[in-house]
C-alpha cells in the first residue's frame, strides 16, 4: 500500500514540477478552444438554413394555422420576429443582398417551375400569358407611374423630388408580378390548370419587360433626359432581352439534352448535368443584361423530354426531389429575410405615397386584366369569365424581387430610395397578407374549378392521342392551320430530327404511348407490390382476402406459401451488393429477377386477357397455355419474393429491361409523375384471375418444393 | 350572277341555322368545299387526296370514313355514301364547333353525347354499336404506326390493358366465368367523362374571308 502511495506522490510531484516549468517557458496546450472566425460564413448560413427548415417543419405540426394562413405569411412574420431579436440584442439584422438574392436564392424556385412546367396548357395560352406579361405589365407600369407623378404633384411637401423618371422607375419596379409568391400562394389553393398557368405563366414571362424597363429607366434617370431615339432603342432592348435570354436558354438546353446522351455509364452524376447547365445558362444571360428567367425557363423546357428519356430512374427522382428541395429552402429564406430586412432597413415613411401606391396597384391590375381580358376573349376559343377574370387580377402579388430592385437603387441619384424601399415593402406585404390570406376562401366562395386529380389512364392517353390526330385532319381539310396543325408539324420535326441526335440509341424511336404504357405497367406492378408486401403480415386485406375467396386454399397450404416466399426472400436479401460512391454497378441478379419478373408480368397480363375478352369457344386454349408458361411463373414465384426487398427500399426500379420482339435491350424508365391511384377492383381482378389456373399452379408449385 | 347570289344567301342562311355556324363560316366552308371537288356539286373520297398535308395524318382513312358515315349525319340508317354535298359537309363540321360560352347543364351534357358518339363511331367500323378488342387493337396499332414500324406486340398489349381497364371501371368486379364483349357506348362515356371532351374537340372556324390566301397548298 504505501509503496503504491509513494509512486502515486512521486508522479504528481514530477507533474507539478513540470507544469510549474512549463508555465514559466510557455503557455500550456489548449485542450479546448474556440475560433469561430474560422467557421463564421459557413457556420452562419447553415444556421439561416437549419432556422428556416425548422421553421417549416413547425408550421406544419400546427394544422390549423397552415390550413388558414399561408406560408409565406407565417415565414415573413418569423423573419420580423428574428430581426426584432437580432435588433434588440445590438446587433445589425442582415439583409436581403441583392446579388445574393438574384444569382444564389431565384434560380432553384425558377428553375424548379421551369423544368416542370406543363407545356400544354402553356402553349395552349402562350398568346392569352403574352399579352398579360408585356402588355399587362406596360399598363401597370405607366398607370402608377404617371398617376403617381401626378400625386406628389399636387401633394408637394417631401414627395417634390419625385420626378417623371423616378416616378416611372418606381411603377416599373412594383408593377411585376412576382413568381415566387405568386407560386408559394398557388401551391396550396390547386385551382384549375387554366387560372394557375395563366398567373404563373405571366409572373415569368413579365421579367423580361421588367429587366428592360428597369435599366431603361435607370440610365435615362443617370443621363437625365429622353429623346425619340432611345425610346425606339427601348422597344428594341426588349425584342433582344427576351428574345436572347431564349436563345440562350434553348442552347443550354440543347447542350444538356446531348450530354445526358452519353451518361449511361456514369449516372450518378446526370443530375449535376442538369443544374449545372441551368445555373450557366442563367449566369450566362444575366452576363449580357438578358432575361435570366426566361434563359431559365427556356432551358429547363426544352432539356426535359430529352434528358427523361436518357437518364435513369434513380436519377431522374434525384432531380426531381434536389429541385423541390432547393427551391423549397430558397423560398423559405427568401421570405424570411424579407422580413428581416424589413426591420434593418432604414425606413422613410410617407402616408401619402404609400397609401396611393396600394391604391393604384391595385387599380392598375384590376383595370388591366379586365381591359385585356375583353380583348383576348375576342381570340381565345374558350373564353375567360368574371370569375377567372377576378382571380387573375387578385392573383398578382408582389414579392422579393421587387423589394431586391428597389435595393439595387443607387441613393445619389434617387435620394427618395428609401421612401421607395418602404413602399415596395409595404406593398408586398399587403398583397402577400392581405390577398395571400383570403384568395382561398375567395376562390371556395366564388367555387372556383379546382385542379382536378388525374388518374393516368390509358383509354384517356389513347383517345387524347387520337383526338389531337383527328383534330390536325380536320383542320387540313378546312384548310384553316391553326394550333393543331402546327404542333404536329414541331412533333413530326422533333420525332424525325431532334430525337435521333439527343436520344440515346432506340429509345428516340419509342412512341409516346408504348412509354406511356410501360410506365402504366410498371406502376401497377409497384401497386401490387406494395399490396403484397404490406399484406405478409396479416390476412386481412383486400386483396389477400380476394386471393383466399378465389382460390379457395386451405390454411396451411396458405401458410406453407407464405414460408416459402419468405426463405426466398431472406436468400435474396443477401445478394444485394452496396456500391461504392463513384459507380452504381447494376445487380446483375437484380437485373436478371427483373426481367424475368416482367416477362411474366407481360405472360401473366396475356392469360388474363384472353381469358377475359376473347369468346368463350377460345377458352380451351388456357390449359395448354398454362403448362407452356409453368417455367416462367415457377421462378416468377421467387421474384415476387426480390421484388418483396426491393419495394422497402426505394419506389423505383433500377433499369429494367425488356427483350424486344427482335431480342435488342431497351430500357424503360417508369415516371413518379402519376397519382398512385389504388383501384381496388383493378387490383383485385389482377390477382383473382384466373382462378382455376392459379390454383393448379400453386399445387405443382407446392409439389416441386415439398 | 345577282340574283343566285340572293339564292345563295337563303340558302346559306338555312344551313347555318341548321348547323349552327354563322353565315360567314358557312361561306368560307363552301369556299372549301367548292376547292375540294373542284366546283363540282358533290364530295367524293378521291377529292381528299387533294389535301397534302392529310398524307402524314395516321388517321387519315378514318377520317375520310367519318364523313361519308350515314350515322354522323343524323340519320338512323347505317352504311356508308358514296358521295356528300355540301350540307352533310357541314354537318360532319359542325361536330368541331367550340361551345357557346353561355351553355346550360342539359346543352353541355348533349354536345358531349354528340361529340364522343362522333368518335364512337369512329372506332366501331363494322356498326354494330360495341368496340370489339380487334378494332380497338387497329386504333391503337395506328396510333403507333405513325413511328414508323409497326408494333404489333406492343399495339396489342396496348389494348389489351385498354380494355381490361374499361372492363374493370364499367363491369366492377366479374364472375371468372364472365367474359367483356367489346365497349358499349354508354361504356365509352364513362371512361371518357374525365377528358373534357366538350371544351377540347373543336377547331376554329374561320370568321373573315381570308381563305383565299390559304387556298395555295
Amino acid at each position: 500500500m504505501s509503496d503504491r502511495m509513494k509512486k502515486m506522490m512521486m508522479i504528481i510531484l514530477i507533474l507539478c514540477c513540470g507544469s510549474v516549468c512549463a508555465e514559466e517557458n510557455r503557455s500550456l496546450f489548449p485542450v479546448l478552444s474556440i475560433s469561430y472566425d474560422y467557421v463564421q460564413m459557413p457556420f452562419e448560413i447553415s444556421l439561416w438554413i437549419l432556422l428556416a427548415s425548422l421553421m417549416k417543419l413547425g408550421f406544419h405540426l400546427i394544422p390549423r394555422l397552415s390550413a388558414v394562413v399561408p406560408e409565406s405569411c407565417l415565414l415573413i412574420v418569423v423573419g420580423l420576429l428574428v430581426g426584432g431579436l437580432i435588433q434588440v440584442l445590438g446587433e445589425d439584422p442582415p439583409f436581403l443582398d441583392s446579388q445574393l438574392f438574384f444569382l444564389c436564392l431565384l434560380p432553384p424556385i425558377i428553375l424548379d417551375a421551369g423544368y416542370f412546367l406543363p407545356i400544354g396548357p402553356f402553349t395552349e395560352n402562350v398568346g392569352t400569358i403574352l399579352m398579360l406579361a408585356v402588355v399587362g405589365t406596360l399598363w401597370n407600369v405607366f398607370f402608377v407611374g404617371v398617376v403617381l407623378y401626378g400625386v406628389c404633384r399636387v401633394a408637394g411637401s417631401g414627395l417634390a423630388t419625385v420626378d417623371l423618371l423616378s416616378s416611372l422607375l418606381f411603377g416599373s419596379i412594383v408593377s411585376a408580378v412576382d413568381p415566387v409568391a405568386v407560386l408559394a400562394v398557388f401551391e396550396e389553393i390547386h385551382i384549375n390548370e387554366l387560372l394557375h398557368i395563366l398567373v404563373f405563366g405571366e409572373s415569368l414571362l413579365n421579367d423580361a419587360v421588367t429587366v428592360v424597363l428597369y435599366h431603361l429607366f435607370e440610365e435615362f434617370a443617370h443621363v437625365g433626359e429622353v429623346t425619340p431615339g432611345d425610346v425606339f432603342l427601348g422597344v428594341l432592348c426588349f425584342f433582344v432581352v427576351a428574345l436572347g435570354g431564349v436563345l440562350v436558354g434553348t442552347v443550354y438546353g440543347v447542350l444538356a439534352a446531348f450530354t445526358s446522351r452519353f451518361t449511361l455509364h456514369t449516372r450518378v452524376i446526370e443530375p449535376l448535368f442538369v443544374f449545372l447547365y441551368s445555373y450557366m445558362a442563367y449566369l450566362s444571360a444575366e452576363l449580357f443584361h438578358l432575361s435570366g428567367i426566361m434563359a431559365l425557363i427556356a432551358c429547363g423546357v426544352v432539356m426535359r423530354p430529352y434528358v427523361e428519356a436518357n437518364i435513369s430512374h434513380k436519377s431522374y427522382t434525384t432531380i426531381k426531389y434536389f429541385l423541390k428541395m432547393w427551391s423549397s429552402v430558397s423560398e423559405t429564406l427568401i421570405f424570411i429575410f424579407l422580413g428581416v430586412s424589413t426591420v434593418a432597413g432604414p425606413h422613410t415613411w410617407n402616408w401619402t405615397f404609400v397609401t396611393v401606391t396600394i391604391i393604384l396597384c391595385l387599380l392598375s391590375r384590376v383595370l388591366g386584366v379586365v381591359g385585356l381580358t375583353y380583348i383576348i376573349n375576342k381570340f381565345r376559343m374558350v373564353k375567360l369569365s368574371g370569375k377567372d377574370q377576378f382571380i387573375v387580377a387578385y392573383g398578382g402579388l408582389r414579392g422579393a424581387i421587387a423589394f431586391s430592385l428597389a435595393f439595387l437603387l443607387s441613393s445619389d441619384i434617387f435620394p427618395m430610395k428609401d421612401m421607395f424601399l418602404t413602399a415596395i415593402i409595404t406593398v408586398i406585404f399587403f398583397t402577400v397578407f392581405v390577398q395571400g390570406m383570403t384568395i382561398r376562401p375567395l376562390v371556395d366562395l366564388l367555387a372556383v374549378k379546382k385542379k382536378k386529380q388525374s388518374k393516368g389512364s390509358i383509354n384517356e392517353e389513347i383517345h387524347t392521342q387520337f383526338l389531337e390526330h383527328l383534330l390536325t385532319g380536320i383542320e387540313d381539310v378546312c384548310a384553316h392551320y391553326g394550333h393543331h396543325h402546327w404542333r404536329d408539324k414541331l412533333n413530326r420535326f422533333n420525332k424525325r430530327y431532334v430525337k435521333r441526335l439527343l436520344i440515346t440509341g432506340d429509345r428516340s424511336q419509342e412512341p409516346q404511348l408504348v412509354s406511356f404504357y410501360n410506365k402504366m405497367e410498371l406502376k401497377q406492378a409497384m401497386m401490387l407490390l406494395e399490396v403484397n408486401s404490406s399484406s405478409s403480415p396479416n390476412t386481412n386485406t383486400p386483396a389477400a382476402t380476394v386471393l383466399k375467396r378465389n382460390l379457395n386454399i386451405s390454411k396451411e397450404r396458405e401458410e406453407e406459401i407464405r414460408k416459402i416466399l419468405r426463405s426466398n426472400l431472406q436468400k435474396t436479401r443477401q445478394r444485394l451488393r452496396s456500391y461504392s460512391r463513384h459507380t452504381l454497378l447494376a445487380d446483375p441478379a437484380e437485373e436478371d429477377w427483373s426481367e424475368i419478373r416482367l416477362r411474366k408480368q407481360q405472360v401473366q397480363m396475356e392469360r388474363r386477357m384472353s381469358h377475359f375478352l376473347t369468346v368463350p369457344a377460345n377458352r380451351q386454349e388456357s390449359p395448354p397455355m398454362r403448362r407452356s408458361c409453368f417455367e416462367s411463373d415457377n421462378q416468377g414465384h421467387l421474384d415476387r419474393a426480390s421484388i418483396l426487398v426491393s419495394v422497402p427500399d426505394s419506389v423505383s426500379l433500377h433499369d429494367e429491361t425488356e427483350p424486344t420482339r427482335d431480342g435488342s435491350r431497351r430500357r424503360q424508365k417508369p415516371s413518379v409523375t402519376f397519382a398512385l391511384d389504388m383501384e381496388e377492383q383493378r387490383m383485385s381482378r389482377c390477382l383473382s384471375d384466373p382462378g382455376p389456373n392459379q390454383l393448379n399452379e400453386e399445387e405443382e408449385m407446392e409439389m416441386d418444393h415439398v | 350572277m345577282g340574283g343566285s347570289q340572293s339564292g345563295r344567301v337563303h340558302v346559306f342562311q338555312d344551313l347555318a341555322d341548321k348547323t349552327g355556324f354563322s353565315i360567314e363560316q358557312v361561306r368560307n366552308l363552301h369556299d372549301r368545299f367548292m376547292y375540294l371537288t373542284k366546283d363540282e356539286d358533290t364530295l367524293r373520297r378521291e377529292h381528299f387526296d387533294s389535301i397534302s398535308y392529310l398524307a402524314f395524318n395516321p388517321i387519315r382513312r378514318e377520317i375520310i370514313d367519318a364523313f361519308f358515315d350515314k350515322r354522323n349525319l343524323g340519320q338512323n340508317e347505317v352504311g356508308c355514301l358514296q358521295e356528300i354535298e355540301f350540307e352533310e359537309f357541314l354537318t360532319i363540321l359542325a361536330f368541331f364547333r367550340p361551345l357557346k360560352p353561355h351553355a346550360t347543364e342539359e346543352e353541355i351534357e348533349n354536345i358531349r353525347r354528340a361529340k364522343l358518339r362522333f368518335l364512337f363511331n369512329m372506332h366501331d367500323t363494322d356498326n354494330d354499336g360495341i368496340i370489339t378488342l380487334d378494332e380497338y387493337r387497329l386504333v391503337v396499332e395506328k396510333l403507333l404506326f405513325s413511328y414508323e414500324t409497326i408494333d404489333s406486340e406492343n399495339a396489342k398489349a396496348i389494348s389489351d390493358a385498354a380494355m381490361l381497364e374499361v372492363a374493370s371501371v364499367t363491369m366492377g368486379q366479374m364472375d371468372p366465368d364472365e367474359f367483356y364483349e367489346g365497349i358499349t357506348f354508354e361504356h365509352f362515356l364513362q371512361i371518357l367523362k374525365g377528358l373534357e371532351i366538350e371544351t377540347k374537340m373543336h377547331i376554329r372556324f374561320l370568321d373573315t374571308t381570308t381563305v383565299q390566301c390559304l387556298k395555295k397548298e
